[in-house]
């Protein structure tokens, strides 16, 4: 669907983008995360032809990015913004015909947004009378009311309370299973983890890590489990299974963090544990986008 | 392109259908003529405040030849100067003292508490010195019926030498119709040009400006605005003209003390109206452009006073000149100049054109214009289409020209 190939973009004093290449696959939700900074909105303002790369090129659908494809882009930019007098319905459907819309069929598309998140009755209110999570449900309709193959969200939950939040993210998910490809552009990793099915990372202008979620976690798997269990302490000190790493006092039990010796199973460290102590709960202890990040870029700066 | 008039189709409307748009069309024609009436209503009677003057008149026989008008009554007074003094104290009133001795002297006394108006002294004068003119004429021997009916009323009777042969021209006509028209243009440029850069402001401020440009280029969403907002200010001027000739047809006909009509056919509206727009323009998309480029490069009103202040040079600078040296040398090399330079040529064009201009300079100023907003307007663009996506920072000169240096 989109394919980014050795994009560099310089400031006068500045690089924000050094030679990042990446490739979204159709279909599927991506996650572009890094830090404030990192050089994501410059990427993202690139993609919507906001501004051109000094080198490298942008593919959609195979085709080298040119106006026609921005009929095909929705952009939700991390600064949220309507003008603030003109009535929400008239609004929305500028912004539909300014996207290539025809008046009709922009009609037609609000009516049915309208609809569907239950805004009909702010068709002739203006922007500046409704409070900010609704502006946001706005903006969020303005952003697909084109139906854009391609979706990107710059820091898309920022600034929703929770029940808004949820709300966009189902639409999200239904238009992706339309088969929209969306990407997710955010600092807060956290906030779309369990979202995505393929990440890049992004740090200080370049691209540090790259490619499926899963694919990712699984390389950073290091046999590491935590156990809750209750039955009092026991001598960890003479096992051939597993090495300590940390130990935690819960409310009502007792929690071990555990990482496994070369060649031994989960299951010959729990049989090894289970006549020692009553077995509440096993979790595999695998690191977070964040931990990755935070290896990562201490890798980068180690090195 | 469809996108462009769409944009310049949002920015016509949202403001045509403002309602501040109706008033400013309706009001501001009223407004002016309102004042113009009020001004010379005011001027003709002084407004509403009667002054009285006692007077003491110690030959007799001035007094009654004094006439009262509306805004000033003489009455005699038996009191002597001194107690006359007093009562003017007491009641605010005014004496005039005239004394038997006035054909010799020449010399009367006003006296009061407060300032006397202009108008009073004027009209004291007036009456007086008219009166101990015929008072002395009469003495001299000399019939004042045989020289009331003697009065010749000389009127220039002025011919233009044009190509078309002699003109009929009537020069006071032509001059208030253009320097209005400089005026005006003057007016008009700040008014829709700092429209065009608050409205810049405001898509800056609410942040819609990023998903506009995701949708459009920056210039078409540039040219849009600019486009637009003319268009409001070309309706405005048609429904002023369209207002102020039926006004002035329906008070010329009752109210104006000379022909206004008749004075209005004899200069060549259709040409000066012609100039008007083509300078309002030329002289607003050149001026507009750089009101555009100082909108996207500030977040707020307050931070475009810096560069504001080169832009309303030129503009100050030609105003002054065009009524106090344009106006009495519209030929000289200075005045060919400002007329020339597209910066000041909008207005001081328009106060050369009654004087006669030729035609190969209306022709070569003009180009120079259009040359003139077309470089101001690519020099804005590229400005505008790296300010609008800053935010935050107090932009500098410096910042200006780094900007403006940036490959696309």
């Amino acid at each position: 669907m989109l394919r980014i190939e050795n994009i560099v973009k310089q400031y006068a004093d500045h690089r924000a983008l050094d030679n990042v290449s990446l490739e979204v696959e159709r279909g599927c939700i991506f996650g572009l995360l890094g830090p404030n900074g990192a050089g994501k909105t410059s990427l993202i303002r690139i993609i919507n032809q906001i501004t051109a790369p000094d080198e490298g090129s942008v593919y959609i659908n195979n085709e080298r990015l040119n106006p026609s494809h921005i009929t095909k882009i929705g952009y939700l930019p991390e600064e949220r913004g309507l003008y603030k007098k003109m009535e929400i319905g008239e609004q929305m459907i500028y912004l539909a015909q300014l996207k290539g819309l025809s008046k009709k069929s922009a009609l037609e598309q609000c009516n049915y947004w309208f609809e569907k998140m239950e805004m009909q009755s702010w068709w002739k209110k203006k922007v500046e009378d409704l409070s900010k999570g609704m502006q946001q449900k706005v903006q969020f309709v303005a952003t697909v009311i084109h139906q854009p193959e391609l979706i990107i969200l710059d820091e898309p939950f920022s600034g929703f309370d929770p029940i808004n939040a949820e709300v966009i993210k189902n639409e999200i998910l239904e238009l992706n299973k339309k088969g929209a490809t969306i990407i997710f552009s955010t600092h807060r990793m956290e906030s779309v983890e369990q979202l995505c099915d393929s990440i890049a990372l992004i740090n200080k202008s370049k691209k540090i890590l790259d490619g499926r979620l899963k694919d990712i976690r699984n390389s950073y798997r290091s046999n590491t489990f935590a156990i809750e269990y209750c039955g009092g302490r026991f001598d960890v000190a003479e096992n051939t299974h597993f090495d300590v790493i940390s130990t935690r006092k819960l409310d009502e039990a007792e929690e071990i963090t555990i990482k496994l010796k070369e060649n031994v199973k989960v299951n010959d460290a729990l049989q090894y544990l289970i006549p020692l102590v009553q077995i509440n709960q096993l979790t595999e202890v695998v690191p977070t986008i964040n931990d990755i990040f935070i290896e990562q870029v201490k890798g980068i700066n180690h090195a | 392109m469809r996108k462009t008039l769409l944009i310049i189709k949002r920015e016509y409307f949202s403001r045509v259908r403002k309602k501040s748009f109706l008033i400013m069309t309706f009001l501001v024609p009223l407004l002016f003529m309102g004042m113009t009436a009020l001004v010379a209503y005011l001027t003709h009677t002084g407004g509403d405040a009667v002054t009285v003057v006692n007077v003491i008149d110690e030959s007799g026989e001035l007094l009654p030849q004094l006439k009262n008008s509306k805004g000033l009554i003489f009455l005699p007074t038996s009191e002597n100067l001194g107690q006359a003094k007093v009562t003017a104290r007491k009641k605010e009133s005014f004496v005039l003292y005239i004394p038997d001795s006035i054909t010799a002297t020449q010399k009367v006394q006003l006296v009061s508490e407060k300032k006397a108006p202009m108008y009073v002294l004027t009209d004291i004068e007036n009456q007086l010195n008219n009166v101990v003119r015929f008072k002395l004429l009469k003495e001299a021997g000399i019939d004042i019926n045989t020289l009331e009916s003697i009065k010749p009323n000389i009127k220039i009777e002025y011919k233009e030498l044009t190509d078309e042969g002699e003109k009929n021209t009537n020069t006071t006509a032509a001059y208030a119709i253009s320097f209005s028209a400089a005026i005006l243009i003057y007016l008009c440029l700040f008014i829709y040009g700092s429209q065009v850069m608050r409205g810049i402001i405001e898509e800056k401020t609410s942040r819609i400006v990023e998903v506009v440009i995701s949708s459009v280029k920056p210039f078409q969403l540039m040219l849009g605005k600019i486009l637009g907002i003319g268009l409001v200010g070309l309706t405005q001027f048609l429904l002023w003209i369209i207002l102020s000739s039926l006004a002035t047809k329906i008070t010329s006909n009752n109210l104006l003390p000379y022909n206004v009509l008749g004075a209005l056919q004899t200069i060549p509206l259709g040409f000066i109206l012609t100039t008007f727009l083509i300078y309002f323009l030329g002289g607003y998309l050149l001026y507009s452009a750089l009101f555009a480029a100082v909108g996207s490069a500030v977040d707020n009103e307050t931070e475009t006073q810096q560069f504001m202040f080169p832009i309303t040079l030129p503009l100050l600078f030609t105003y002054i000149m065009a009524f106090s040296f344009i106006v009495n040398n519209p030929n000289s090399t200075l005045s060919f100049w400002l007329s020339m330079i597209p910066f000041t040529s909008p207005i001081a064009m328009m106060v050369r054109i009654p004087f006669g201009v030729p035609d190969w300079q209306l022709y070569l100023s003009v180009s120079l214009l259009i040359a003139g907003f077309i470089f101001t307007t690519w020099v804005a663009a590229r400005i505008y289409r790296v300010g609008i996506l800053m935010y935050g920072k107090k932009t500098s000169y410096r910042e200006l020209v780094k900007w403006f240096m940036y490959k696309e």
